[in-house]
């Protein structure tokens, strides 16, 4: 079976720094992979290469054993339509009513029919738990956690193969984050779709991953079923998931 | 030898970094101009931003062109009794108005408005990552977000020049016939004789390219802005300036080239 994601020596620099370094994984369709690793380390930095919003340096990145790395026009259109992806911040339209937000990518932007559009934002708004009562509400109007939800609805709207959640729980309570790391569960399981997450957080690993793959100085330098993880027999996952000051990571003092 | 080198390669980087930022804004205008032709096309948008830019504007364009096209006739009333040519005040004004004064103004109050409120929300999407989301939206953030702003601004710009001048006249009438003694008859007569329909041409050519100028520059450094909340604020200031220097020196050049010859 052909992986869903293939990344093969995947290189980023800006300027001297290196931010990825040949990065190696391969994600498995309807797979949840977690991408752990320090703030700084380049996570952010791979999703958006796998999108096409940075272009790597040197590498392969296979969607469906199609390169996507220098697509760009209707091909690179063609390949992000397969993409969702819920932003650390939510990245909401603050323009735009909660309904128009979740309808985006089903309307492209463009207005579309109403009363449908509103009618399909109502659907994913009560998939992710929030009532056809926010629809008219606007970004700015809701707390966090909503906020989050309310992205997380727009970026499976419509249905996509693959679904990036970028630091999911970051900023938010103990139980909503627990609520969203449940969503991520039943979306993937319920709709399908091969997830990667990038997060920090180890309770979202435990709970969402399939399996877990650590990145480390613009390397992947372990990757496994997230039940191996308390025993992995790697010095840089054991420090990462205890967190611990001490061992083979030396926190930088300054931002590189 | 480190001191005698310091200066040719501040130099040198100062030259290199000014054509790589003429380059990247070439491409940037080029990208606008070239998406625009081709569809999804968002018409919405379009008229949201035609009257964002001109309808809100036409206050400020017009208190501007009337306050200086009453400044412009009382100077030229001044100036013109020296030689005992008082009597140019109507034609000297009208020239001067729709020539320069009505489409140069109207433009940079027009930029000091619009490039600072495109850069600031542009940049606001850019570090929210609104504009990463378009993206992954199935939207193309060119099309979507600055397509519709450098066209409506290109659309509107010229009419609200036409207001500028006529208010701008007005002003001049205003001050003549209230202060100066003037007909206003023979005014508005003298007026009409030199009012030239190659002049308004001109002036409607200018404002057209101030429109691109105003909308590129808000759009270009919000789009490219980065580093937070001071990132975008540079972005605003750096639009705003730009801008009208821009204006300034475009509105020379095709003066030399109306006009010069």
């Amino acid at each position: 079976m052909t992986a869903k994601i293939s990344l093969a020596g995947v290189a980023k620099r800006f300027g001297s720094k290196v931010v990825l370094d040949g990065v190696d994984l391969d994600v498995a369709p309807g797979e949840s992979m977690v991408i752990i690793g320090g703030s700084g380390t380049g996570k952010s930095v791979l999703i958006k290469c796998i999108l096409g919003l940075i272009a790597p340096d040197a590498g392969s990145i296979r969607i469906d054993g199609q390169d996507v790395v220098g697509l760009h026009g209707s091909a690179l259109a063609t390949s992000r339509a397969r993409f969702g992806m819920l932003f650390q911040g939510g990245a909401l339209f603050d323009s735009l009513p909660v309904w128009r937000n979740v309808s985006f990518a089903l309307s492209q932007g463009g207005g579309g029919h109403a009363a449908e559009m509103r009618a399909a934002a109502i659907d994913n708004l009560a998939r992710v738990g929030l009532d056809a009562g926010v629809a008219d509400l606007r970004p700015s109007e809701l707390s966090g956690g909503m906020q989050k939800r309310v992205a997380l609805a727009r970026a499976i709207a419509a249905r996509p193969e693959i679904i990036f959640f970028d630091e999911p729980t970051t900023g938010l309570d103990p139980i909503m984050a627990d609520v969203i790391n449940n969503l991520i569960v039943e979306l993937v399981r319920d709709l399908k779709i091969t997830a990667l997450t990038i997060t920090h957080d180890m309770g979202s690993v435990r709970k969402v991953a399939h399996r877990v793959a650590m990145l480390y100085a613009g390397k992947i330098v372990w990757s496994g079923p997230v039940a191996d993880i308390d025993n992995s027999g790697n010095a840089y996952v054991d420090q990462f998931v205890h967190g611990r000051a001490d061992g083979p990571i030396k926190m930088a003092m300054r931002r590189p | 030898m480190n001191a005698l080198l310091a200066f040719p390669i501040a130099v040198g980087a100062f030259v290199i970094a000014g054509l790589r930022a003429t380059g990247r804004l070439t491409l940037f205008a080029g990208q606008a101009l070239w998406r625009a032709l081709l569809p999804p096309y968002y018409p919405a948008r379009l008229l949201e931003q035609m009257l964002l830019i001109g309808w809100f504007s036409l206050p400020v364009v017009g208190l501007t062109a009337l306050f200086t096209g009453s400044a412009l006739a009382q100077q030229i009333y001044i100036g013109g009794s020296r030689f005992n040519a008082a009597s140019t005040v109507p034609a000297v004004t009208v020239i001067g108005i729709v020539r320069e004064l009505g489409p140069v103004l109207g433009g940079l109050m027009v930029a000091g408005r619009v490039s600072s409120a495109m850069a600031a929300e542009l940049g606001t999407m850019r570090v929210t990552e609104q504009i990463d989301a378009l993206a992954t939206l199935r939207t193309d953030p060119f099309r979507y977000l600055i397509v519709p702003r450098v066209l409506a601004a290109v659309i509107v710009l010229p009419f609200l020049v036409l207001v500028s001048n006529a208010l701008g006249v007005m002003g001049g009438w205003l001050i003549a016939t209230q202060r100066l003694g003037f007909n206003s008859a023979n005014y508005l007569t003298t007026t009409a004789k030199y009012l030239e329909a190659d002049d308004v041409v001109s002036s409607m050519v200018k404002a057209a390219v101030f429109g691109f100028i105003i909308a590129l520059m808000g759009c270009y450094h919000g789009f490219h802005s980065s580093g937070g909340a001071a990132g975008v604020g540079r972005a605003t200031t750096n639009a705003v300036v730009s801008a009208f220097i821009l204006i300034l020196l475009s509105n020379l050049i095709i003066t030399v080239i109306v006009f010069g010859s």
